[in-house]
């Protein structure tokens, strides 16, 4: 029975990944990324080096797949209850690196640690709460119709609630999340996932084994074991990856593509990015930035052709708003701006004709080249007689300054954990509300509350095309208003030697499937 | 020698208090340690609860007294990133940069001795002259420049064919040029030796050994014109005073001369400097380590500032200034070894 279960469940992912037979998984990989996974809670942080550690040791419901599509994982299937309710299928016969089986149950015990998370708690917040029908039948329910129950629900990756629960030696409960200190979830670690930890010093390696007992038979992946090495050092990782070291790295930075480009033994992957950069105008402390003439102006003046080709190296997609193409509210009848005779012409009818003197701050640590990319927006700056007093920090020290809004103009890079449009306009642009919390990154101090409205409609709106229709005018009205700068969306590059078979498994969120990762 | 332990162990008491103070002074400047270990859309009454349970909100004072009371039992605080004793940490760390600052130690000690003593010996040979010229050279090359230099070189590998590839000398000439790589860029490697306690050991295994030839080199690479310098100088200095010449007009073998009497006196400041800049070397560790992704101290404290890892950043400086103080001591109490005259007190004899 249960080898006519495996045939069938291979047989099924076979349809989506074709000619794919699973060899023995033999082979090894190592690999260098900038950092190691900061902990092995998954729930602890979330971040993109938590998300890849929960895409190797763990498995989400579902996952999405590289055009923004959702691919079914833990959750078998999944069918609309009510506007409020979601059922979900789990599939049967899943066990865990300790040996327990996967039940309905742990995905609870997995939501409820969810919402405790300090992390998560935002994202899970449209949701009331988890109702287990049987062993394999689950629903999720949510306090209004939520259009983005799947893309969140790509966040449960389902806990071995027996593994997780009770107390240790010391009676520390193991379920705790600790942000600071160690737990026992921040060492000790079991998923469903292809991978389990084996060793692990922590900044300097971390090792992975394929799970014996892996569900997905069908899954083309051969790597037997995993070496995780962080190298920081940009140089040095590629470097390693030159000299045969590693196999596979991530990121490359923009200055390294024509080298790995040039050498025979490597591969290049890229792929444009949904993480927006962009500068916003504090109008609370620049009194010119209220009129929008001037921030009009400020937008005609700003060359994003230019800083994506000769700053980033054709290493980012130039952006006239937040949402990348793909998501819903990407609007592509808007176009860059980029005319300094109009921007001088805006300048003059605003009567700021001579300019004035703003201060800028960008971090130089946080974004590929932040503070070259800020070096040059001053200078573009200087052609409509703004002189622009700038200064970088080390992104520990810039936040702070962020939180202060200690500059007229501050940059901000933007990836939206929702992969949704709407979750920009929540963080980037929503009047600022300290009690709500909304408007939290807006540093413009840009507040329309009919748009906010607009969003908010959206939010509840599950009917996909009138939905996508309202997130395309919102961002066609702030493009209107200009409540922002918009620079780029910064793009993504892995390396990795030819026989390593990364372009498969790597999507836009920058988390690699690496399950089911070939090397020949 | 009893009050000179007492008087140093207590210099170094001071020595950590001072650095404590003012490494908890800076912490502000640092930046938000919160920033590192929380999402960006953590709402800020989440931050706010955060930073209220560590205690970051109590004034500077009271978290120095905290720090200090805790520091009195020998607990230095906890690493934020680690989640583990700072002391812990940096002891996991501090092999790895030990055992560099050893390779680096051991070549520069091949090769500054003798180079140094020959260059002095024989100041006008052309040889001489060669190796005072590449040392310049050394010194005025910042250690990350040199690293990346040899990552290619001796990495990578670099192939080149100015030279007509079909004709025999090309050919080989091109060969001579061209390197062929394969030296290990980053870290100790896999096969590492348990000592004891946190030492793992990259000398006593092939790989190990692969993996510590860049960095050490590198590493070695500022300090060995220092001191092929040093003992050239000091050796001339020695050459032309009055015993070596009595000795010389005694009919003593070149040798012996060279060898026993003047190097002798030679390396009594030579010992001196070597064993501060020794101390200097495990700061300067930090370049070479980042360059290398050599997982030692340098490396950890270079990311605990990014990482604004306050606890670590403070510990570490208290246990490099303890190093410090540690191998000054030694280097006085070898001085006085090497010269007994020297009294280890200070005092006026």
């Amino acid at each position: 029975m249960k080898k006519l279960l495996t045939a069938v469940m291979g047989s099924m992912v076979m349809a989506a990944a074709p000619m794919a037979m699973s060899a023995e998984p033999t082979k090894e990989l190592k690999m260098a990324y900038d950092a190691d996974p900061v902990t092995l809670d998954i729930h602890e942080q979330l971040s993109g080096g938590m998300l890849q550690l929960s895409h190797m040791a763990f498995d989400p419901l579902l996952r999405w797949t590289k055009d923004l599509g959702f691919e079914p994982r833990l959750a078998e299937s999944w069918e609309r209850v009510d506007d409020t309710t979601m059922r979900f299928r789990l599939r049967e016969g899943v066990v865990f690196h300790s040996g327990n089986e996967l039940t309905a149950e742990d995905v609870r015990f997995t939501f409820e640690r969810l919402k405790q998370s300090q992390d998560f708690k935002a994202i899970f917040k449209p949701f009331s709460g988890i109702n287990v029908i049987d062993d394999y039948t689950f629903e999720l329910v949510t306090s209004e119709p939520y259009p983005l129950l799947l893309n969140t629900a790509t966040y449960i990756f389902p806990l071995d609630s027996e593994f997780y629960s009770g107390k240790t030696d010391d009676g520390a409960d193991k379920s705790a999340i600790s942000k600071h200190g160690s737990s026992f979830a921040s060492g000790n670690i079991s998923g469903t996932g292809p991978y389990s930890v084996t060793r692990r010093q922590q900044g300097v390696r971390v090792e992975f084994e394929r799970f014996d007992d892996y569900w997905d038979t069908g899954s083309p992946g051969n790597v037997g074991k995993i070496v995780l090495t962080p190298i920081k050092e940009n140089n040095t990782r590629v470097s390693a990856l030159l000299s045969g070291g590693v196999d596979f790295i991530a990121p490359v930075p923009p200055t390294d593509l024509e080298r790995i480009k040039r050498d025979e033994n490597t591969q290049l992957v890229t792929m444009s990015g949904t993480r927006i950069i962009l500068f916003h105008l504090n109008q609370d402390r620049v009194e010119a930035f209220k009129n929008p003439k001037v921030r009009e102006a400020f937008a005609y003046a700003i060359n994003q052709e230019g800083i994506a080709a000769k700053i980033m190296k054709g290493f980012a997609t130039p952006a006239s708003q937040m949402s990348p193409a793909g998501y819903q509210g990407y609007n592509e009848s808007l176009s860059l701006r980029f005319d300094v005779a109009r921007a001088q012409q805006l300048m003059k009818e605003a009567g700021y004709e001579d300019g004035f003197t703003i201060t800028m701050m960008a971090p130089n640590n946080r974004y590929v080249n932040d503070d070259k990319i800020a070096q040059a927006v001053a200078a573009m700056l200087a052609r409509i007689n703004i002189k622009v007093d700038l200064k970088t920090l080390p992104k520990a020290q810039y936040w702070p300054e962020f939180d202060d809004r200690a500059a007229d103009m501050m940059m901000i890079g933007w990836h939206a954990d929702t992969e949704d449009s709407a979750n920009f306009f929540e963080f980037l642009t929503f009047c600022p509300d300290a009690d709500s919390g909304s408007g939290q990154y807006n540093a413009g101090n840009y507040c329309n509350p009919e748009i906010d409205a607009l969003v908010n409609r959206a939010n509840v709106e599950t009917d996909v095309e009138k939905r996508t229709a309202m997130l395309r005018e919102v961002e066609q009205r702030l493009y209107d208003d200009v409540a922002f700068i918009p620079l780029h969306w910064q793009d993504l590059a892995w390396a990795s030697k030819n026989n390593v078979k990364i372009e498969p498994i790597l999507n836009v969120m920058n988390f690699p499937y690496l399950g089911d990762l070939v090397v020949e | 020698m009893l009050a000179f332990l007492v008087q140093r162990i207590s210099q170094a008491l001071l020595v950590m208090f001072v650095i404590s103070v003012i490494a908890f002074a800076i912490q502000d400047g640092l930046g938000d340690p919160l920033q590192q270990m929380v999402g960006m859309s953590v709402s800020q009454d989440e931050r706010e609860a955060i930073r209220e349970d560590m205690g970051l909100n109590d004034s500077l004072v009271v978290q120095y007294f905290r720090f200090a009371a805790n520091a009195a039992q020998g607990d230095l605080g906890t690493s934020y990133f680690y989640g583990k004793p700072t002391l812990d940490v940096i002891l996991e760390h501090l092999p790895a940069t030990l055992e560099l600052v050893i390779g680096a130690s051991l070549i520069i000690l091949v090769f500054s001795v003798p180079i140094g003593v020959y260059a002095a010996i024989r100041p006008q040979a052309w040889l001489s002259k060669f190796f005072m010229g590449i040392s310049t050279v050394g010194i005025s090359i910042p250690v990350f420049l040199t690293a990346i230099v040899l990552i290619q070189l001796f990495s990578i590998g670099v192939a080149v064919n100015p030279f007509p590839q079909d004709a025999g000398w090309g050919r080989w000439l091109n060969g001579a040029l061209s390197t062929e790589g394969g030296l290990p860029s980053y870290g100790r490697g896999d096969e590492l030796t348990p000592l004891f306690g946190t030492w793992n050991s990259g000398f006593f295994s092939h790989d190990g050994i692969l993996h510590l030839i860049l960095p050490s080199v590198s590493l070695a690479s500022i300090m060995l014109p220092l001191f092929i310098r040093l003992i050239r100088a000091e050796m001339m200095e020695v050459l032309q005073s009055d015993y070596i010449r009595y000795a010389r007009a005694k009919g003593l073998g070149a040798g012996r001369v060279n060898f026993l009497h003047a190097l002798k006196n030679t390396m009594l400041p030579v010992i001196t400097v070597g064993g501060v800049q020794i101390g200097i070397m495990v700061a300067y560790t930090i370049l070479t380590e980042t360059v290398f992704q050599w997982p030692g101290v340098g490396l950890m404290f270079l990311e605990a500032i990014t990482r604004s890892d306050i606890p670590l950043i403070v510990a570490y400086l208290m246990v490099v200034g303890l190093i410090f103080v540690i191998t000054n001591t030694l280097v006085d109490l070898l001085y006085g070894l090497v010269n007994p005259t020297v009294k280890l007190t200070g005092k006026k004899a």
